[in-house]
């Protein structure tokens, strides 16, 4: 058994922003996550976007944490170096309905102090030469952002990992018992004895908090599908919004991603197999027509990928963030749809403001660090600095993957440490070989051998991505 | 006996399609070519087809742990398994020079295996 | 910075055929940038037979092919800078390049010429729907494992795709002891040559379904499973065909792009059809000095075509460093009907050469004609037979062809009865 203050349940943008919040204080604090990796789930697979808040309604705590967690991020994405792009956010009316609906938004953001400006639609085709010549007027949020939510989750843990949190991957919670006023959360192979829990399950929020209160919230699995788009398509610069509406949501959108690709989706389709996140004909097909309205000469055959992801929406409009009312210290964290990845750092907050100061005298330790040192990326660099790095480092001169030329070295960095790459697919999403137009037709096989390698395993017991994920079925020699 | 077989012609992009007649084993006439290689062709797959055999075998000490191999000259088709398991035994060690022989006499057909491109000691 | 007579990036099939040409033409002094550990491209992991019987007269592995330009090179003194991947080409003719020993170099040369390749389409080009389990690979990359690593990705194998690397493909998984239960092709007819379809699937009794597709993709981890549908005339899949295939293995042969972004971000004008630079008689792009072959400049069915190019763009830069560029103007070449596309795309009005032009039908005929025609003026009429668009075709336009010529030229196809 293993003695806690606290147990985070999910690794996700959730779980690894509140467990970077924590590691500041002194707490013995736990994160556990099912998956092999970190934030697998919807950290992994959507807009990527920090909406500025303007869209929530009043009174929620959507509207509330959005608009607080965009302006954390500010400091967060500099504390920890992460990639951004400030792209702005054009949302696109198409006649005079949909303008009416612009003045809305706009009335929000006043009352919130959201900046944004407001362009005719010949004014916003001059910015943006492919937008739809319906579109009519546009209220650009000049300050919303783009970021690599995957990375923000994780660069969130390894801040949390390096303040003393210890994270557990491939620790799937089984059970939680309670007992005098404690819990055991079972987790894998583990027990952990914590006198508070924070679910922050994502699409299983409803079974994990089920093992201690009666079920009085259900996940009901929202899909979206997207298209990646080649980097060398330069659509769009503007994140390119729809107007949204009640049934829609926020419709179809393009977004200029941090690595030059642009994202087009996603629909939105409820689904009964919380993990099925494939693709669908349907879906895909939907993002296509939709996207019309808005943008022209959308390329869909410049597509290298398409994916699914998976909302942990629920039967709750508004996010669930509160203490279960009959099992102390047990606090849902639960339902962060859109705009969760905005407002993750203020969810955090408010987390543990209201509730896990409660529990715990909460007091700063001494030496922490919220930042964490600039990546190496070879493709950011000067000539000059290539040079003095691979002088040093020769290991930064062997190029493989061309499409987003990423170096040996980069792959080394990204498999050390405790939340070090273990999988093909954890190597591309910390440093993006095979992201690239090829989709790693080239540099799978190198990477493979750098894994074999540099873990001491045999190539067949490298995986792709989840256990069982072969990619070698056996030498035939 | 006679027997009568379809082919399509291999030798070029043509694809002429071949009628073949076989009496007692043995062919007795070829339609449908416009050349004569479609004719030769056809005496030989109509009765017992040859192939040529490319795999590889495991390699010590070079820059690729197998090395491609082929057969200098064409075996029968209905060997091709036995003449794969055959070739999985063999271990050859680096340096090799295209054109060595890495197996002699695969299967009694005086038809040899060798290594296809030629590969350095590396250590 | 280092200067070159020229630069060639790119140290497979084409780039080593450019260089032994351009020395043979007595430009020494140059360089060949290749990323990988050893020349010779994609012909090492392609160990089956048939390469050379245009340029050898005889049936030659692939590695066996590269070996021959290898040495050929070796001979000749080209200096071959391995492990070396470029990563910025400009239209003053500086490549930049890094590799471990050197770092982050640039160089320049007054030719320039791409001998860059092509790489696979991959799942995500051609929208198969589903789940995103591993088992799924370009035929590429299994061949690879398989032929230069020695390991076998799966048992159970489903391929999409009849294009000669599916088809090479069915029959080496087949012969390591995997089940190939079937390879599908989307169009109506193989894209294969007749050979292989003879020799890859049925010596192996492997069924192929025409107009079919792989529409879904099942199982979480590892590949579980696959539906095919049959497509209609509009290539879409038709509903209530399905299929279901209990596989382990996909394997994608579903088509080859040129690696095109550096020519891209160097600004040279790209043919949409090709997806590779647009190019002159000389084979020179739109950028002076910069030249493009091989499969980086369209995708060839016959390696000894790509050697056949590669010294033809070699000659052009060789004639280029000696003559500089004609000032003349320049005739297009336009695809005419049941032409998907030509290279080169332009002809000097003063060429002193002959070009032979190369283009691809894009459709099957069993009888047809080839025209070469310049406004009203037939210059080059000439039957064809067993037309497929998965082979390359050539016709020749002479020096002489091009005298007094007012337009452009159109090359057609017309189906005959």
């Amino acid at each position: 058994m293993t003695k806690a203050d606290i147990v985070i349940i999910g690794g996700g943008i959730t779980g690894t922003m509140i467990a970077r919040a924590l590691s500041k204080y002194d707490l013995r604090t736990v994160l556990v996550e099912k998956e092999n990796d970190i934030a697998d789930g919807a950290t992994m697979a959507n807009s990527a976007i920090v909406h500025v808040g303007y869209d929530p309604e009043d009174g929620t705590l959507k509207g509330l944490l959005n608009v607080r967690g965009a302006r954390l991020y500010d400091t967060i994405l500099d504390e920890m170096n992460c990639r951004y792009l400030t792209t702005g956010a054009f949302i696109a009316a198409c006649g005079e309905e949909e303008e009416k609906h612009l003045d809305v938004l706009t009335d929000r953001a006043d009352r919130r102090g959201i900046p944004y400006r407001i362009l005719s639609g010949d004014e916003a085709r001059k910015e943006e030469p492919n937008l739809s010549e319906d579109v009519t007027k546009v209220i650009d949020f000049h300050t919303t952002k783009v970021i690599y939510p995957w990375e923000v989750a994780l660069k969130a843990a390894k801040v949390a990992v390096n303040n003393g949190v210890q994270i557990l991957l491939g620790h799937e919670v089984t059970d939680i018992e309670k007992m005098n006023g404690k819990y055991a959360v079972h987790a894998g192979d583990e027990i952990i004895e914590a006198s508070c829990v924070i679910n922050a399950a994502g699409i299983m929020a409803d079974r994990i908090a089920s093992f201690v209160e009666e079920p009085w919230f259900t996940m009901r699995p929202r899909r979206g599908e997207y298209f990646v788009l080649d980097k060398d398509v330069h659509l769009v610069q503007h994140i390119i919004f729809p107007v949204p509406s009640e049934e829609k949501g926020k419709g179809v959108l393009a977004v200029p991603t941090v690595y030059g690709n642009t994202l087009i989706g996603p629909n939105s389709d409820y689904i009964d197999d919380r993990e099925d996140n494939g693709t669908s004909y349907y879906g895909l097909d939907y993002v296509r027509k939709n996207m019309a309205k808005t943008l022209r000469n959308v390329p869909f055959n410049r597509s290298i990928r398409t994916f699914a992801g998976i909302r942990p929406a629920s039967t709750s409009s508004d996010f669930i963030i509160e203490e279960s009312k009959t099992s102390e210290g047990f606090i849902n964290v639960a339902s962060i749809e859109s705009p969760g990845l905005a407002s993750s750092p203020a969810i955090a907050e408010y987390v543990i403001g209201n509730f896990v100061s409660k529990h715990f005298d909460l007091k700063e330790k001494e030496g922490y660090d919220m930042t964490l040192p600039k990546d190496i990326v070879l493709s950011d660099m000067t000539e000059e600095e290539r040079n003095v790095l691979i002088r040093e480092r020769p290991e930064y001169g062997r190029i493989v993957c061309r499409c987003e030329q990423i170096s040996e070295g980069e792959i080394l960095d990204a498999l050390k440490g405790p939340l070090g790459a273990t999988t093909v697919k954890g190597v591309k999403k910390r440093c993006r070989p095979g992201m690239g137009r090829c989709q790693g037709g080239f540099c799978e096989p190198l990477v493979m051998e750098i894994l074999s390698r540099e873990l001491d395993k045999d190539p067949l017991d490298i995986e792709l991505d989840g256990k069982g994920s072969y990619i070698l079925e056996r030498s035939n020699r | 006996m006679t027997e009568n077989k379809e082919l399509i012609c291999i030798n070029c992009p043509m694809g002429c399609r071949l009628n073949v007649t076989i009496e007692d084993g043995r062919v007795t006439e070829v339609t449908g070519n416009t050349c004569p290689r479609g004719r030769e062709y056809a005496l030989k797959e109509a009765v017992d087809p040859m192939r040529i055999l490319t795999s590889t075998v495991r390699i010590e000490g070079a820059v690729h742990r197998v090395l491609p191999v082929i057969s200098d000259g064409e075996i029968p088709l209905r060997q091709m398994f036995e003449a794969m398991a055959e070739i999985k035994k063999i271990d050859v060690r680096a340096p090799i020079k295209e054109g060595d022989i890495v197996l002699h006499d695969i299967l009694g057909s005086g038809v040899n295996i060798i290594a296809s491109r030629t590969m350095d000691r590396v250590d | 910075m280092r200067h070159y007579q020229a630069i060639i990036i790119g140290g497979g099939s084409a780039g080593l055929s450019a260089a032994v040409t351009l020395k043979d033409r007595g430009i020494e002094d140059i360089l060949v940038l290749e990323k990988d550990r050893e020349p010779g491209g994609i012909l090492e992991q392609c160990i089956h037979n048939g390469f050379g019987l245009q340029r050898f007269k005889e049936q030659l592995s692939g590695p066996a092919y590269a070996e021959r330009y290898i040495k050929m090179a070796e001979e000749r003194n080209v200096k071959i800078k391995l492990n070396s991947m470029v990563i910025k080409l400009t239209p003053d003719r500086k490549v930049e390049y890094v590799n471990s020993e050197e770092g982050d170099v640039t160089v320049s040369a007054d030719a320039v010429i791409l001998a860059v390749g092509c790489y696979e389409r991959s799942r995500g080009a051609i929208n198969i729907y589903g789940t995103r389990p591993s088992g799924v690979y370009t035929a590429g990359q299994a061949q690879k494992y398989l032929n230069m690593n020695g390991y076998v990705v799966g048992r159970k194998v489903f391929i999409l795709g009849s294009g000669d690397i599916g088809l090479i493909m069915a029959r080496r998984m087949t012969l390591e002891g995997a089940t190939v239960v079937g390879v599908a092709e989307l169009m109506p007819y193989s894209n294969g040559l007749p050979r292989n379809m003879k020799q890859c699937l049925e010596d192996f009794n492997i069924p192929l379904y025409l107009s079919h597709t792989v529409t879904n993709i099942f199982g979480k981890d590892r590949l579980e499973g696959i539906e095919l549908s049959e497509v209609d005339d509009k290539r879409n899949p038709i509903k209530g065909s399905e299929k279901y295939f209990d596989v382990d293995t996909l394997l994608l042969s579903v088509g080859l792009i040129p690696e095109n972004h550096l020519a891209d971000e160097a600004g040279i004008e790209m043919d949409p059809v090709t997806r590779g630079p647009k190019v002159d008689e000389n084979y020179m792009t739109s950028i002076d000095g910069i030249f493009a072959c091989g499969n980086g400049l369209h995708v060839h069915d016959l390696v000894d075509f790509v050697s056949l190019q590669a010294e033809r763009a070699a000659e052009g830069a060789a004639r280029y460093l000696s003559d500089g560029k004609s000032e003349a103007g320049v005739i297009t070449l336009r695809n005419g009907s049941n032409v998907s596309y030509t290279v080169p795309k332009y002809i000097h009005k003063d060429a002193k050469i002959n070009t032979e032009v190369f283009f691809r039908a894009s459709r099957p005929m069993d009888k047809a004609s080839l025209t070469v025609s310049c406004g009203d003026r037939l210059i080059r009429k000439l039957a064809r037979r067993k037309v497929m668009p998965s082979e390359m075709d050539r016709v020749m336009i002479t020096a002489k062809d091009l005298k007094d010529l007012d337009g452009d030229i159109v090359i057609s196809m017309e189906e005959n009865a």
